[in-house]
């Protein structure tokens, strides 16, 4: 343990604590900027400097670990000159059009300035001698280096949290900036489009594209049929940007919410995910037949989930080679889309021409994901438009609703019903815990042999989880499954998918079916998220879906009542030859810049 | 305080059989050359000045399998091209001093990083340690020199930086702590010294502690090489005595008409004629890393700042708020007072900014900024503003 004081107070603390962790443990905050809890150390925005008595040049609490008898000063004359000047040096090279930028009101760099009221513009502008460009090429991030503080938080992520590298530092001195590939745009580039650096962004440089006035267009537009969808993520989110506290479930309230929005129907993307489930666990199971029984060497296993459109662009890039091992089945958005225009349209007997389908997610992936080419199965685009959690918050900001007082409602019917397997999809382990509840029970008659169904050696942050569970007592018709030992992985943030995938590469790892979402946490954690994002608040998330699985009836996607209604009227069968059109799709190799 | 006129000095470039020195310390304990070299006095001869000896010692205390010797010759300070001429000289007494240091500390593999626009250095140097490894494998030490080029980023002479270029990464500066003794090339201790400082381990194994104490003052032992250039009629390289004044300096190496002299290159002091005769060359008073640069009368101080500033801006690496930025704010900052689109008080705000610069940078570059800015503005003004 470290002794030393911050303002005259002592504090102990364990050695390598750093000097802003033992002055937070006083309940003294220094501010920072290029600090993030998610990340590595960077110690470059030097807004976080604190004097220690005695020593020449201020250090920054970020970067420095405590040492013994240190007496630190945390507000001293000399720290508040130097952080008054690093915000009046960082306002002077920022494009400060606050109140024409998207992120105004949610913005570090703006609280900063505003904490410290600095403003007097001791210093010149600099950024009017600059030309910047605004990269909007990406169907889902747009990036403005006019805004941008050159902190690194998004080329950490890019690197540390995701190993995608899309984001890195280039040039030098006044030159510098953060860039692609050449200053390629992000449409051109590696980018997996997981949006994680914007939930890190302290400012309005990357920031998703919004679609808020197309959707507002099409609502207002009486010719036209909105039905809008909702992730499983969203409903545990949404809260936050709406004035309540991480982890407040709010299911009813926002359904509500989006019937008064002026939406014709508020259906549940819950339904496709328990869909995603009788259709990638009998594909899963179709391969499992082929490779055991027809010993059928082509059949690529292990099998990996495609939900996660950040992961799919991820190997994609660059495990091209494990392509057939991904899954076909089209993520829950896209099976919704290419089913409200099909089977919606004539139960409900609408022309799909008239119907938009907008999806409010926890993503901005999901945004490049509804552009693909491949995703128009119904003959019009699937999914029309998508949003993210902070956009539908800023939506029913608009529409002047106090989200706090409504009143709780239901899904519309026809796609609207779900099961406790289906909400959690939206945490990391979910799709696994939820096939393997449908995927056994199918198999052996009899459900998974874990308390309450709830399958926790899958379930938790660490970021690549194995799991196997023994089938055994099978049905007739899957007889060749006795004894098998079903072994599953789990992956959360692309750099553990990376790792995981490297370790099927290299033989270590041998499993049959992978689960893989992109971002940390899984989609509760998704770069479509409110801001901020940490661990404390993604864990609140995490029991919030435990929370919602725990308390609906049907917890397994295959008793999902309108899933059942879909195959039996419109479907057949699971992998059956409408399923084959409308909800399957293909993947391509891309490059690996 | 000893004063000590301007006294030329032959220990770096002379001639010696490396061979012979390295047998001689190969006799001693690891811990019996660092002594000697904290006997000494040596500071490093980059410009920093921290005690060799110490740096050794510590570097020789961590406890790893895998430590480093880096030989700083990255040399881009403006007006510094001393180290280019000992290496184009005395090679193989530069590999004798990171084999020396290789001992002491206890590593096996050691790092020339090679300034970029030495490239031409380059074929003579992989002769000379070719000739080098036959020694060592002769002499039975296992040590091995490598040698790295920069490609012309100033900040890459900052040690972390330059670490992070030998491993392929961008030159950008680390946080300190940890430093490089405990953690530095690939994570493992090392030991980085300036090509003239390593070459001075060998001439203290020659000729012992003693006598290179002797030479200079308390605070600014032996004697140095010095980069002299500018308005000067004797222009180049020499090895000069420790502790001599500024007016000794200018006595000898002026025109007639020094205005002032730049010690430390852009990053070090301005030494305006006032204060020739209370300055000491050295620790005690103005430290430099070899760069000595005359200005006379005929010369703008607007435009020698200026193109300082200029330098910097382009030069930072771009990480840290007060280099990045700062640098920016100070050059658009005279170009205004010149201008007129800013009043002269506006250098008062800009001298602050320096200051924090200094407190506030992440390394070393950015925090020497505003000595160069700071003793311009405050003997010059005048010039700055009209």
């Amino acid at each position: 343990m470290v002794k030393l004081s911050v303002n005259g107070l002592l504090v102990e603390v364990p050695e390598g604590t750093t000097i802003l962790e033992a002055a937070r443990k006083l309940n003294f905050k220094i501010p920072v900027l290029c600090h993030h809890d998610d990340l590595c150390v960077a110690g470059n925005c030097r807004v976080c400097v604190v004097e220690q008595l005695g020593g020449k040049a201020l250090l920054a609490a970020c970067a420095t670990p405590v040492a013994e008898g240190m007496q630190i000063l945390t507000n001293s004359l000399k720290v508040r000159t130097a952080r008054k000047h690093v915000i009046e040096l960082l306002l002077s090279e920022h494009n400060a059009d606050c109140t024409k930028c998207y992120k105004n009101g949610n913005c570090e760099l703006q609280d900063l300035s505003n904490e410290f009221s600095v403003g007097d513009h001791i210093f010149l502008d600099l950024i009017y001698h600059k030309e910047y460009t605004i990269d909007r090429f990406s169907p889902a991030i747009q990036k403005d280096d006019s805004k941008c503080i050159r902190c690194q938080r998004c080329v950490r992520t890019c690197e540390q949290l995701q190993g995608v590298n899309a984001l890195s530092v280039a040039f030098k001195g006044d030159q510098q900036k953060i860039s692609t590939f050449f200053d390629h745009s992000m449409a051109e580039v590696i980018c997996t489009n997981c949006g994680q650096c914007i939930n890190r962004c302290p400012t309005g440089a990357l920031v998703e594209r919004t679609y808020l006035d197309e959707v507002w267009d099409a609502i207002l537009d009486p010719e036209l049929h909105v039905v809008v969808q909702t992730a499983p993520a969203v409903r545990v989110g949404l809260g936050e940007d709406l004035g309540l506290e991480p982890g407040e479930r709010v299911t009813g309230k926002m359904v509500a919410t989006l019937k008064r929005l002026g939406f014709n129907a508020v259906l549940d993307t819950d339904f496709t995910a328990d869909l995603t489930i009788m259709e990638e666990g009998t594909e899963l199971l179709t391969r499992l037949k082929k490779a055991l029984v027809d010993k059928d060497e082509s059949v690529s296993l292990p099998m990996t989930t495609s939900c996660s459109p950040g992961w799919v662009k991820f190997i994609e890039h660059t495990f091209p080679e494990y392509l057939p091992n991904v899954s076909t089945c089209k993520s829950p958005q896209q099976m919704f889309g290419a089913l409200a225009k099909t089977y919606y349209a004539k139960a409900r007997n609408l022309d799909p021409k008239k119907i938009v389908t907008v999806s409010v997610m926890p993503c901005t992936a999901k945004k490049y994901e509804a552009d693909r080419p491949e995703m128009r199965s119904s003959g019009y685009k699937d999914v029309d438009y998508v949003l993210t959690t902070r956009e539908l918050a800023r939506m029913i900001r608009q529409a002047g609703i106090d989200f706090q007082l409504m009143k709780e409602d239901r899904f519309d019917k026809l796609m609207g019903s779900s099961s406790g397997a289906a909400v959690i999809f939206g945490a990391t382990g979910g799709v696994m815990e939820a096939a393997l509840r449908t995927a056994y029970e199918l198999v052996t008659g009899r459900e998974v042999p874990f308390e309450k169904l709830n399958i926790t050696p899958v379930r938790g942050f660490e970021g690549i989880r194995q799991a196997s569970v023994k089938i055994e007592g099978c049905l007739d018709e899957w007889k060749f499954l006795e004894g098998v030992e079903l072994k599953c992985a789990v992956a959360h943030g692309l750099s553990n998918a990376r790792e995981l995938m490297q370790g099927v590469k290299d033989g270590k790892i041998n499993v049959h079916f992978i689960e893989v979402m992109a971002c940390p946490g899984g989609c509760l954690g998704g770069g479509g998220q409110p801001i901020p994002t940490n661990q404390v608040i993604r864990e609140k998330r995490a029991a919030a879906i435990y929370a919602e699985d725990m308390s609906l009836a049907i917890r397994k996607s295959h008793e999902n009542p309108e899933v059942l209604q879909l195959y039996r009227d419109f479907l057949g069968e699971p992998l059956g030859h409408l399923s084959h059109e409308l909800l399957h799709t293909h993947y391509k190799e891309r490059e690996r810049y | 305080m000893r004063n000590i006129p301007v006294k030329r000095v032959d220990l770096i470039f002379e001639k010696v059989t490396c061979k012979e020195i390295f047998l001689k310390t190969l006799e001693l304990k690891p811990e019996e050359i660092i002594q000697s070299v904290i006997e000494s006095g040596l500071k490093g001869r980059g410009g920093a000045g921290f005690p060799t000896g110490l740096k050794w010692q510590f570097a020789a205390r961590e406890k790893s399998n895998e430590k480093y010797i880096v030989c700083n010759a990255d040399e881009g300070e403006p007006g510094t091209f001393k180290d280019r001429e000992i290496l184009d000289e005395v090679p193989e007494k530069v590999f004798c001093g990171m084999a020396i240091a290789s001992r002491a500390i206890g590593a096996k593999v050691g790092y020339i990083y090679l300034r970029g626009e030495y490239k031409f250095l380059v074929p003579k140097l992989e002769a000379r340690l070719n000739e080098f490894h036959k020694l060592m494998k002769s002499v039975g030490h296992d040590f091995k020199i490598l040698l790295r080029l920069g490609s012309g980023a100033y900040i890459c002479g900052e040690e972390s930086a330059l670490f992070e270029s030998i491993e392929g990464k961008r030159g950008e500066p680390r946080n300190k702590p940890p430093y490089p003794t405990k953690a530095g090339l690939f994570n493992k201790p090392t030991c980085i010294n300036n090509v003239e400082t390593l070459v001075y381990t060998v001439m203290i194994q020659k000729y012992g502690a003693a006598h290179f104490k002797d030479l200079g003052t308390k605070d600014s032992r032996g004697s140095k090489v010095f980069s002299v250039s500018g308005d000067t009629p004797k222009a180049g390289i020499y090895e000069l005595e420790l502790g001599m004044s500024v007016q000794e300096f200018v006595d000898v190496f002026g025109d007639g008409d020094t205005k002032t002299v730049q010690v430390g290159g852009a990053a070090g002091f301005c030494v305006p004629r006032k204060r020739f005769d209370e300055t000491i060359i050295g620790f005690e008073g103005v430290p430099t890393g070899g760069s000595m640069k005359l200005f006379n009368s005929s010369r703008s101080m607007y435009n020698v700042l200026h193109n300082y500033l200029d330098f910097f801006t382009e030069e930072s690496c771009g990480q840290c708020t007060p280099c990045r930025v700062g640098c920016q704010q100070l050059l658009k900052g005279i170009e205004a007072v010149k201008k007129g689109e800013k009043s002269s008080k506006y250098l008062d705000e800009l001298v602050k900014l320096a200051a924090t610069m200094k407190l506030a940078a992440k390394c070393g570059l950015g925090q020497s900024v505003g000595n160069a800015f700071s003793s311009i503005v405050e003997n010059f003004k005048e010039e700055i503003i009209y």
